[in-house]
């Protein structure tokens, strides 16, 4: 048996194409499962995020948020399930319950529909914020050198650094080194992204300045995904809610009814331990 | 024998240490790297034989891999070695310095945070691309330090090939020293090689200077 994916298997789509773009499937997780040696991390999740969306998921340390953003950008493979990126099918679980990722080209090119934010930034230290910005279009995309960099340079003047161009991470506060990750990862124009707990390595004032961008671009209908431990943010800034706990999503839904109408005890006790 | 004579006949002792040290290090430096990754091959046989070959040259003593290098063939194959001594002394001290280097290689690559290489993949670097861009560049400025160490290292060591009786500077220094019975020629050997290692301090000072621009 192949280990990759049949032609008709990564063209069959799983989005709507009904010419309304709000309704565009942009990723569709099905029963994902994923374990650790015996600790079941993931325990059967399904997310869907559409065009235009922004989605936070909360829950405490340990509930699997992370792991799933992580699942959802293959930094961690699947033990089960299906990850589908607009059209394109990127990982499949056949009957006899194998994973199968899709080939290496189609990989390239899904991997080009999202972005990540980390938690600790991983710019790259020995190049420049604009390098930084700068790199993966030029290296990866082999797009047009000065074409590049008058786009990071109008991302780093949205993030408002366009005097630290030259600068070298080091150089920079935390709330600066992770507006140029986000700007690093806006120029490979993904359709989605990431952010895992952008903000919990920074001090509050450092916060505010990362939360003031990500709500910049959520106005721009920037589809997005947020962990983060930000309650008030997350309840401002987001379309949707999603509660994890042990592995599972325990609630989900508009932010005004999970945060203000909680239906599940574990929400509740959850939510209640911010107020403190 | 006047202190001009000793000097010129061991200024060609001193050209054939800086030939074995040059070389040595434009042969182990690469070769180093190329031992990483075959330790860090998946395929498990390969890494095992890189693991001992890293052993063997750490475990044993230079001079005598020297002398296993020149003499081994004759002994083994019966092979005429004649003129042989001077490519017998490169590969004992290219093979030998190539395991220290990759030893050197392989803690700074395992010192780089693995956040950097899943930056490098979320942006859709290839392995290649996140080597050759990400990871070596600083992987060389944190090993510096210890590569410094080991080229200073190997201009002493150079001495050794006086085992093989190749005249070097060592070499010239002990048979001059015995023949007019002087102590200068050691003198002249010690001064060679202490301003020699003060050269190569300087220049990969000069080197980790210019990397210093980023923490």
């Amino acid at each position: 048996m192949s280990v990759y994916l049949k032609k008709e298997d990564v063209n069959t789509t799983g989005s709507v194409e009904n010419g309304n773009p709000a309704d565009k499937v942009v990723l569709k997780m099905s029963n994902i499962q994923k374990r650790f040696d015996n600790l079941e991390v993931l325990k059967a999740i399904n997310l869907t995020v559409k065009h235009g969306e922004v989605v936070s998921i909360i829950g405490p340390s340990g509930s699997g948020k992370s792991t799933l953003l992580r699942c959802a950008t293959f930094l961690e493979k699947i033990d089960s399930g299906e990850i589908i990126y607009l059209d394109k099918k990127a990982a499949i679980t056949s009957h006899s319950g194998k994973v199968f990722y899709t080939n290496k080209a189609d990989m390239k090119e899904i991997k080009q529909y999202f972005g990540l934010v980390f938690q600790q930034f991983n710019l790259f230290p020995h190049h420049s914020v604009l390098k930084n910005v700068m790199g993966a279009p030029v290296n990866v995309l082999k797009r047009d050198k000065a074409e590049v960099e008058k786009e990071a340079r109008v991302l780093l003047d949205k993030m408002g650094l366009a005097d630290k161009a030259d600068q070298y991470p080091c150089n920079l506060s935390g709330g600066q080194q992770q507006r140029v990750a986000i700007a690093r990862a806006l120029a490979m124009k993904p359709e989605v992204l990431f952010f895992d707990e952008p903000t919990s390595a920074l001090d509050p004032e450092l916060t505010i300045e990362v939360l003031k961008i990500i709500r910049q671009l959520a106005e721009e209908k920037m589809t997005m995904v947020i962990v983060t431990h930000e309650m008030s943010f997350a309840a401002n800034v987001s379309n949707r809610v999603i509660f994890m706990d042990g592995g599972v999503i325990v609630e989900e839904g508009n932010p005004k009814d999970v945060f203000g109408n909680p239906q599940m005890e574990r929400t509740k006790q959850f939510l209640k331990s911010y107020k403190e | 024998m006047t202190f001009g004579t000793m000097l010129s006949t061991m200024a060609g002792g001193m050209l054939k240490t800086v030939l074995l040290f040059v070389l040595t290090l434009v042969g182990s430096l690469p070769l180093g790297m190329l031992v990483v990754f075959l330790k860090k091959s998946k395929f498990k046989p390969i890494a095992w034989i890189t693991d001992i070959y890293i052993a063997i040259m750490r475990g044993t003593p230079l001079m005598l891999q020297l002398l296993v290098w020149y003499f081994g063939p004759y002994y083994l194959f019966g092979m005429n070695i004649r003129g042989y001594k001077f490519p017998a002394l490169l590969i004992g001290f290219i093979m030998n310095y190539a395991a220290y280097f990759a030893e050197i290689y392989r803690s700074g690559i395992d010192s780089m945070p693995v956040g950097q290489y899943e930056a490098a993949e979320i942006l859709g670097y290839t392995k290649f691309q996140t080597f050759m861009r990400i990871i070596l560049p600083q992987v060389i400025k944190r090993i510096l330090p210890s590569v410094t160490n080991e080229v200073i290292t190997l201009v002493k060591d150079t001495s050794l090939a006086s085992a093989l009786a190749y005249q070097e500077v060592f070499s010239l220094a002990k048979q001059i020293s015995a023949s007019q019975t002087s102590f200068m020629p050691f003198v002249i050997a010690g001064i060679f090689y202490f301003v020699a290692n003060y050269l190569v301090a300087w220049i990969m000072n000069r080197i980790e200077k210019s990397m210093q621009y980023y923490k």
